[in-house]
Formats: C-alpha cells, sequence, structure tokens
C-alpha cells in the first residue's frame, strides 16, 4: 500500500515531535509522495501526450492536460485530507504479555471537512483506516504486539492517506503519550498455590474450623477431606481447592516472591502473576510480597489489578 | 489492503468503462465491441453470483484467438485501427482477471486511455460534449477503489469526482493555452488515418467528378478580407493535369517550384484565409495567381501550391491571390510538347473534328469559339452521364452529349491539343456557398470542378470553362442551379433555403469556430494568441515563463480556496434555533455561554411571561428534534414556521 520508494530518506524526515496529549498535523508536518499507481498515471499521461503531439490531436491534447489538472487537485485533497486533523490517545486497557496492545486514537476533524480513509499504521503492522465525519471524531484502534511487560509505548505512529485518487500517499507522524501497561504472562495454569502461611494460625481460630456455611476456598492440604475438595476448580485446572466454611478460620494467602525461588526473574513474575490469578478466581484474600514492594491483603478486581501492575513494573523505575 | 472490491464497484467500474466504449461503436468493425461489452457482462455475472474468475487455461487462449481475430479484420495488430481494437479488447479481458485494488486502478487507467483513443477517429462536438461523462464515471470509480472498502456512497463519489474534474479545469486550460505545441508527428502517422477521406484524387477520368459531388462533405472554408469577389470568379486551384491516356487525365512530370513571377497583376490582390480540413494530399488549394502563398507551400511553374507534407491536419493559411491578370509565360518546347501531348491513337472522329476547325480558321481563338459554341448548342449538363465506351471522347462529343464538367474539360482539352493549341486541365473547386452566418464561405466537395487552360501567344495561360458554356448557372450559382431538378445532388448542396440548411448553416458556423479556436489551436494559432496578447512575437523562453506563471497562480488559488477549513455543517432544527435565539436577543436576552436550551428555555419563559407558550413550545420541539434520536421532516417543519412566528413581546 505504502509507497517503500525511498525508505532511508523517509527516515531522514523524521521529525515527529514529541507530543504530549494531542497531536495535530499540522501543514508543516503533512508529507506527501506520489504511489506506485500516481508514478503509473504520469506514465499515462506521458503517453497520452506524446500521442496527441503525434496525431495533432486537438482534443487529446485538452483530455491530457484536464487528467494533469486532476491529478493536481487530487494531490491538493489527499494532502488536505490529511492536514490539521487532531489526533488524541483513548483509553488503553492493561493487557497480558502475548496479547495485542489495543491502542484506541481519537482522529478528530476540525476543519468541517468529512475526511476519508485515514489510515493509522505503526512499524510494519498491517494499517487500519476508517473515516471522520466532517466536524466529528473516530475512534480508530491499533493492535499492538506486546513480547514484554512493562509500560508499552506505541512510539511513532504514521498516520496516512491515499484519498480520494490513489495518486499520492500523504503522511504524518505522531508520537503520542500513550502507554499499555502489559503484565506478565502468567505462566501455564496447573501450578497450585502456595500453602497458606502461617499467619491464619498466629491468629488461632484454626480451632474453630466447623461445617457452617461456605465462605471461601483456600489451597489443598494433604489430609483435606475429599468431600471438601472444589472439584470445580479442579476442573478448571486451576490447582486443588479446599472449600472453607463459616467458622473455618479466614486463612490469609501471601504470594512471596521467594515461594517463586529458583527460577529466573520473568518466570518468577510470571508464577506469580499466574497464582495471583487463580487466588483472584478462587475467591481468596491474598496479598502479594516483592522484594520492593509490598501489597496487602485484599479481595477484588481493584486488588488484582493492583497486584499485577506491581508485576509488570517489578524492577523498573516508577 | 487487496482485498476484493465490493460488487457496487464492480459494477461502476464495468458500467464507466462501457461508457468509454461507446464512442468506438461508430468505427470498430462490429465484432470487437459487442465482443468488449459481452465480455464485461459476464465479468459482472461471476461478480453477481460470487463465482471464481476465469483462470489462465481460459485466458490464454482468449486473449490469443482476440488477437487473430484482429490479425484478420484488420489485417495486422498494428497501426491506428488494429491498435484501439486490440486495446478495446485487452481491457475487456484485463477486467476478466482484475482482483485486487491495483488491477482495479490499471483498469480505470486503461479507461481514461479508451477515451482519448475516440478522438483519433473524431473530433466533433457532440463527441467532446459527450467524453466528461465517461471521465466522470471513471473517476467516481477511481475513488470509489480508495475508499476503505469501497463503501463510500456512490452520490459522494460521483460528487467528489465531479469536483474534483471541475477543480481540474483551470490548470486544463492554462496548459491547453500555454503548453508549447509541437507539430507532429513525432513517429510516422499510421497509412489507414487518410482512409475514408474524400477528396480530389490525382488524375481525373470521366465519373471521377461527379461521383465527388455527391459528397457534401466541407474540403475548406475560406473568410475573405473585405467584400468576397463574384462567385463566377472563384477557381481554387487544385492539381493540373497534363497526361492523357485516352481515358484518364494524370499530372505526369512531377511539379518544379517556379523560380519567378511571370505574370502582371491588373489589380490589386483579393486576401484571403483558408482552413483546409485534412485532405492527406500536398494541394494547397488558392485562387487562380497567388500573389502571396503561405510559407507552408511552394508555388510551381503551373500555378499550384503545394504543402511540402501532405495536409494531415486541419490547415489555416492566409494568402491573396490576383484574379484579374495578364499571363505572359513563354512556352519552351518541352513544356509545349506535353501541352500538346495526346495518346497516338484512339477517338478518331474528334480528332478529325479538331483538324477540320484548324483548316477552317487558324485562328486559335476562332478554333475556341467554335468548340464552345459547339458545347452551347448540343450538349447537356449532368451529374448523371450515360457510360461511355472505348472511345470516352468521340462518345461524349458525338453520341451522348451528356456530362458533368470533367467531360466538358476533358474533351474541350483534348480538342484543343488536336487543333495544335497547347492546352491542359485544372481540377480544384468553383465557387462555394456564403455563411451568412459566419461570414465565411463553405467549399463542399461537391462544389469540385475541372476546367480547361489553353495557351495563346501573346496571352499566355488562359482559363476557358467549357462547362460554363453548357451551364453558366454553375459558376455563377452553384452546382445545384445548373442540374436539373432530381439530380442526386446531396441536400446541403441545394439551392433552396430551407430552415433544415438554415439550421445546419448554424450548425456550421458553430463547427467553424470549433475548428479554429479548439481543434484548430496549433503552434501557429497559440504563437498568434500571444503575440495579440503580448504585443510581440513570443519566444519559448516566454513561452515557458508565462505557463510556470499561469500555473503557480491557478494551483495557488485551488490551493487557497481548497484548504480553507469548511463551513459547519447545520441541521435545519440547529438553523431554526439559532433564528430563534438571535429574535430573543434582539429582544434583549442573548443566551449566556454556558445555558442549554432547556435552561435558555425556562429563563426566557420566566421574563416574557406573555410568550410563555410559544417559548416553552419551540424549546420543547427543538431538544425533541435534536436529541430524539430520529429524523423527523415533519417536526423540523412545525419548528420552522413555531420560529418564523414568533415575537417576543
Amino acid at each position: 500500500m505504502a509507497t517503500r520508494a525511498l525508505p532511508n530518506w523517509r527516515k531522514l524526515l523524521r521529525t515527529a515531535r514529541q507530543h504530549t496529549g494531542h497531536a495535530m498535523l499540522d501543514r508543516r508536518h503533512v508529507y506527501i509522495l506520489p504511489t506506485r499507481s500516481g508514478l503509473l498515471f504520469g506514465l499515462l499521461l506521458l503517453g497520452m501526450l506524446l500521442g496527441a503531439i503525434n496525431y495533432s490531436l486537438s482534443l487529446g491534447f485538452v483530455l491530457t492536460f484536464w487528467l494533469v489538472g486532476l491529478g493536481v487537485v487530487a494531490m491538493l485533497h489527499t494532502w488536505r485530507n490529511l492536514a490539521h486533523l487532531a489526533i488524541t490517545p483513548g483509553r488503553t486497557a492493561p493487557v497480558f504479555a502475548g496479547e495485542p496492545a489495543v491502542f484506541r486514537f481519537i482522529l478528530a476533524d476540525r476543519h468541517h471537512r468529512a475526511r476519508y480513509a485515514i489510515g493509522l499504521k505503526h512499524g510494519n503492522d498491517p494499517p487500519v483506516l476508517g473515516d471522520v465525519p466532517a466536524g466529528s471524531t473516530t475512534e480508530i484502534a491499533l493492535a499492538l504486539p506486546t513480547p514484554r511487560r512493562g509500560w508499552l509505548r506505541p512510539g511513532r505512529i504514521t498516520v496516512f492517506t491515499q484519498f480520494p485518487l490513489g495518486l499520492f500517499h500523504a503522511w504524518g507522524y505522531v508520537e503520542l503519550e500513550a502507554a499499555c501497561l502489559v503484565y506478565p504472562r502468567p505462566a501455564p495454569p496447573g501450578t497450585p498455590l502456595p500453602r497458606f502461611s502461617l499467619q491464619a494460625a498466629a491468629r488461632g481460630r484454626h480451632a474453630t474450623e466447623g461445617d457452617e456455611d461456605f465462605s471461601g476456598l483456600r489451597g489443598y492440604r494433604t489430609g483435606d477431606s475429599m468431600r471438601r475438595i472444589d472439584w470445580k476448580s479442579s476442573a478448571r485446572e486451576q490447582g486443588l481447592y479446599t472449600k472453607e466454611f463459616q467458622g473455618q478460620g479466614r486463612h490469609l494467602l501471601w504470594l512471596d516472591w521467594e515461594m517463586a525461588a529458583g527460577r529466573d526473574t520473568e518466570s518468577r513474575l510470571a508464577l506469580l502473576a499466574r497464582w495471583a490469578l487463580d487466588a483472584h478466581a478462587a475467591g481468596l484474600a491474598f496479598g502479594l510480597r516483592l522484594p520492593a514492594t509490598e501489597i496487602p491483603p485484599g479481595q477484588g478486581e481493584a486488588h488484582l489489578q493492583a497486584c499485577l501492575r506491581a508485576l509488570a513494573l517489578f524492577g523498573e523505575a516508577p | 489492503m487487496s482485498e476484493a472490491p465490493r460488487l457496487s464497484l464492480i459494477r461502476w467500474l464495468l458500467f464507466a468503462l462501457g461508457l468509454a466504449l461507446l464512442p468506438h461503436f461508430a468505427h470498430l468493425v462490429s465484432w470487437v465491441p459487442l465482443l468488449a461489452l459481452g465480455l464485461g457482462l459476464w465479468r459482472y455475472r461471476l461478480a453477481a453470483t460470487r463465482r471464481p474468475l476465469p483462470g489462465t487455461w481460459l485466458l490464454l487462449p482468449l486473449t490469443l484467438a482476440v488477437a487473430a481475430g484482429i490479425l484478420v479484420s484488420y489485417g495486422g495488430l498494428f497501426g491506428r485501427d488494429a491498435g484501439v481494437a486490440l486495446l478495446v479488447l485487452m481491457t475487456a479481458l484485463k477486467t476478466l482477471e482484475a482482483k485486487s485494488r491495483r488491477d482495479f486502478t490499471l483498469t480505470v487507467y486503461l479507461g481514461y486511455f479508451l477515451c482519448i483513443c475516440a478522438f483519433l477517429f473524431s473530433q466533433s462536438i457532440p463527441l467532446a460534449a459527450y467524453m466528461p461523462l465517461p471521465l466522470l464515471a471513471l473517476t467516481a470509480t477511481l475513488v470509489g477503489i480508495n475508499h476503505t472498502d469501497g463503501a463510500l456512497e456512490g452520490v459522494l463519489r460521483f460528487r467528489l469526482a465531479g469536483a474534483m474534474l471541475l477543480q481540474a479545469v483551470p490548470v486544463m486550460l492554462a496548459l491547453f493555452v500555454l503548453f508549447p505545441r509541437v507539430p507532429g508527428p513525432l513517429w510516422g502517422i499510421p497509412q489507414d488515418t487518410a482512409r475514408g477521406v474524400t477528396g480530389l484524387s490525382d488524375d481525373m477520368s470521366p465519373g471521377s467528378i461527379s461521383a465527388l459531388s455527391r459528397s457534401d462533405a466541407v474540403a475548406f472554408r475560406a473568410i475573405f478580407r473585405g467584400a468576397p469577389p463574384p462567385s463566377a470568379t472563384l477557381y481554387w486551384r487544385g492539381p493540373v493535369l497534363w497526361n492523357f491516356d485516352g481515358r484518364t487525365w494524370r499530372a505526369g512530370e512531377r511539379p518544379i517550384p517556379l523560380p519567378g513571377p511571370a505574370y502582371q497583376a491588373e489589380g490589386p490582390p483579393v486576401e484571403y484565409t483558408v482552413t483546409l480540413e485534412p485532405h492527406h494530399k500536398p494541394w494547397l488549394f488558392l485562387l487562380d495567381l497567388p500573389a502571396k502563398v503561405p510559407g507552408i507551400g511552394v508555388l510551381t511553374t503551373d500555378y499550384q501550391a503545394l504543402a511540402r507534407q501532405p495536409v494531415r491536419q486541419r490547415l489555416r493559411y492566409e494568402a491573396a491571390s490576383h484574379l484579374e491578370y495578364r499571363e505572359a509565360s513563354r512556352l519552351d518546347a518541352h513544356t509545349r510538347a506535353r501541352a500538346l501531348q495526346l495518346p497516338p491513337y484512339g477517338n478518331p472522329r474528334a480528332r478529325q473534328l479538331a483538324e477540320r476547325w484548324r483548316a477552317e480558321n487558324g485562328d486559335p481563338l476562332a478554333i475556341i469559339r467554335q468548340a464552345l459554341a459547339l458545347y452551347n448548342a448540343e450538349f447537356t449538363y449532368t451529374l448523371t452521364p450515360p457510360p461511355l465506351g472505348a472511345s470516352p471522347v468521340d462518345g461524349f462529343l458525338f453520341d451522348t452529349r451528356k456530362g458533368f464538367c470533367e467531360h466538358f474539360a476533358g474533351s474541350f482539352v483534348f480538342l484543343m491539343r488536336a487543333a495544335g493549341i497547347p492546352a491542359r486541365v485544372v481540377t480544384g473547386y468553383q465557387g462555394g456557398q456564403a455563411n451568412p452566418l459566419g461570414d465565411y464561405l463553405i467549399v463542399r466537395q461537391s462544389d469540385a470542378h475541372a476546367w480547361a487552360e489553353v495557351w495563346l501567344e501573346e496571352r499566355g495561360w488562359m482559363r476557358i470553362d467549357p462547362t460554363a458554356a453548357v451551364a453558366p448557372q454553375r459558376v455563377e450559382l452553384g452546382v445545384a442551379a445548373a442540374l436539373p431538378a432530381g439530380e442526386p445532388l446531396p441536400a446541403l448542396a441545394r439551392m433552396e433555403m430551407t430552415w433544415l440548411k438554415r439550421l445546419e448553416l448554424g450548425w456550421d458556423a458553430v463547427n467553424n469556430g470549433w475548428n479554429q479556436w479548439v481543434l484548430g489551436y496549433n503552434q501557429q494559432r497559440q504563437m498568434e494568441f500571444l503575440a495579440r496578447l503580448s504585443g510581440s512575437r513570443p519566444e519559448w523562453g516566454d513561452m515557458a515563463l508565462w505557463l510556470t506563471g499561469l500555473l503557480t497562480l491557478v494551483v495557488g488559488a485551488s490551493a487557497a480556496l481548497l484548504l480553507r477549513p469548511g463551513w459547519p455543517a447545520q441541521d435545519p432544527a440547529q438553523r431554526a434555533w439559532r433564528r430563534f435565539q438571535n429574535r430573543l436577543a434582539r429582544a434583549g436576552m442573548p443566551p449566556r455561554p454556558a445555558e442549554g436550551p432547556r435552561d435558555f428555555t425556562e429563563r426566557a419563559a420566566r421574563q416574557l411571561p406573555r410568550s410563555q407558550q410559544q417559548i416553552r413550545q419551540i424549546g420543547t420541539l427543538y431538544l425533541q428534534l435534536r436529541y430524539g434520536g430520529l429524523p423527523d421532516h415533519d417536526g423540523i417543519a412545525r419548528l420552522q414556521r413555531l420560529v418564523r412566528q414568533f415575537h417576543p413581546r
């Protein structure tokens, strides 16, 4: 789609400035070059011109020059299709490494002119195209690969268009302050949750274990009654859990960096992420202890996100 | 981005190509455009039924078969006609393998090329008026191809394509007027461009000019500076024929350029401008003895004006001629021999008659008078003479006695030569039809004529028109006046000034302007035009400068117009609301910046209790229309009426 005629030269033209909140493709930052189709069109016009000269066709000249004019006008149209387009980053949801990070960009027209077939492109990925109605906005989502955990910044995004005639490729670069948090890729399911730490015992509620109301799950310990095993979660391959009932002591699960010892850093983080997910799915309260961070035990979606965030940003400058 | 474009796009592409194909029906061998049409319909059918396109196993033999068909029909694959036929069919075949966006773009380009190829065969006003149609359809298709998924509305595509074509017109005009015209051809013009052009030929035999007289095609048009001379004096000289083989008159030797003038003018020259239709022969038709020969031609010893190249395009030239003169050239022995040449045998009765005249009275003038008297007494002027046998001169002079100008001119020169008077046949055109609507003279093929010139001692070459002896109206009023009713003359050459003919003359005047200013806008015309603009003859450098300047101006202006921000589109409800707000503002209640329609209405209703009901009604209706979701034309009309009737009190 894009002309790849002068990639190196284009690198030299790279003048995308670091934008903060939003970017406006102003006049000086929209570039334009003919596409391969455009060059072919030029060749066609040359052939038509030579034919008109050879056969002294006055109307041949008229037609040729009309198409030349059309080419010039197409250039202006392509250019204005892009010029003064405002781009703001939209909300980005965190993802696990390996899943595509979806960056949403909001393209806004403030010149009361409908823009058609505007494409966003990151690196050599296939572009995504959309229309912007006059005086309105459109959201275009770019899915970027997430090879590793941490903050993913899309960096330079190419905004381009070849509308209306495909003779010219107009483009501009934006570098927006968009970032997507990438959680570590969780270890494959099946690693059981570590045994409970002894905190619960210290609270001395172990003795009051009774068969009253169901209150939650805890990791399976040898000796637990077969009847209390939560087969549902084991069927989900989330490991073996034992159902706890009201009156049973509320055990607090600490997911500790040290528990995942014996592996490299990334594998440890992956394992911790898996545990956090499992614990969350099982409805357990858990805390996270990393060398520099400690998240007190808690439950719920927000808590899980906080833990995963800590894992994602482990070792990175805050 | 190579997903298959939508069906509607394919439909439009094929439709646009069909529009570009349409003018080619007029000149292509009929199976070619029909096959192209069939291939297009097949392509559409495949797309509509979502069936796969044919593979190479089918397309390749089909392509070869098409090429073979053209080879048979046109006798070759190259040359103008065969080339265009090939282009038409290859474009149709290309649609059958077009899948991707790139293929579709290429097909549209081929469509543009088809458009220009149509002009190779005709540059008439109707065709020129038609051409924007395929151009618009092709451009709209190109817009559709380049939209994200080809889903852009058809109306929008056409509106955008139309706007762009209109915006392209200034550039086109600037280039048309100022782009330096290089006179063609750059490479050889194929011979087939000359096919089917009617006009004088370089020989004359009985029936050749009467055949030409049935055509009302325009040979050339002429404008005189000052009053046009009388019709009877308008002898437009074409090829001069010297050699006679018993049936056909031919030019014989190659004409040689005239070293210097050999006549005395008796009166001022007539000045005129001729716009000559291409006839693919070198003759430039001038009146009698040219005083000024156009720069592109030379004058020969027998006073033919010949262009250095055959006239392949419409040619405009200025010339001046003397209609009153005294030719006083001397005949050298060689020329005298040519002017007395007769075949060694044949037509004995004519020879005997000439011998008898010479024996009776040796004076050439007396012999001429006798010959003319003979024609005048017993001959009939007709477009449909009876056929002549092996001795055409004898047959005409003594048996049939019915003939057209070539019979009279040919037999007259034969008689003169047989009587020992040097003579030659001159062909060309005589007279012409004045077009009162354009103040110019139309000379048609039906005005083709042949006459004789005899050389007399002391007098030099002198024109004798034996046809005038038979039918004087021919030279005074034109061929239609001289022929009896019922002769197969073309309608336009006839005398009656019917409304149809008036219409035709008007149309011819329009065509003449078109020819002069659009089709005939060549290097010469361009230079004249620019010289008139600037006051001096422009150089190439000046033209380049002007062109650059004008293009910069045109493109700059287009850019400025195109790139300014558009107007915010308001819906009718919003416009009515704005008017309502303005009325209230004039009544001293401007809307506050942070005030929505609801608050504004409430405040207004409170402040203007007397208009309270109306204000509430408008406010509710506006909110309903603007935020209610569904378009409601009745509601908008009601809102507009309410606002119109609203006068805050």
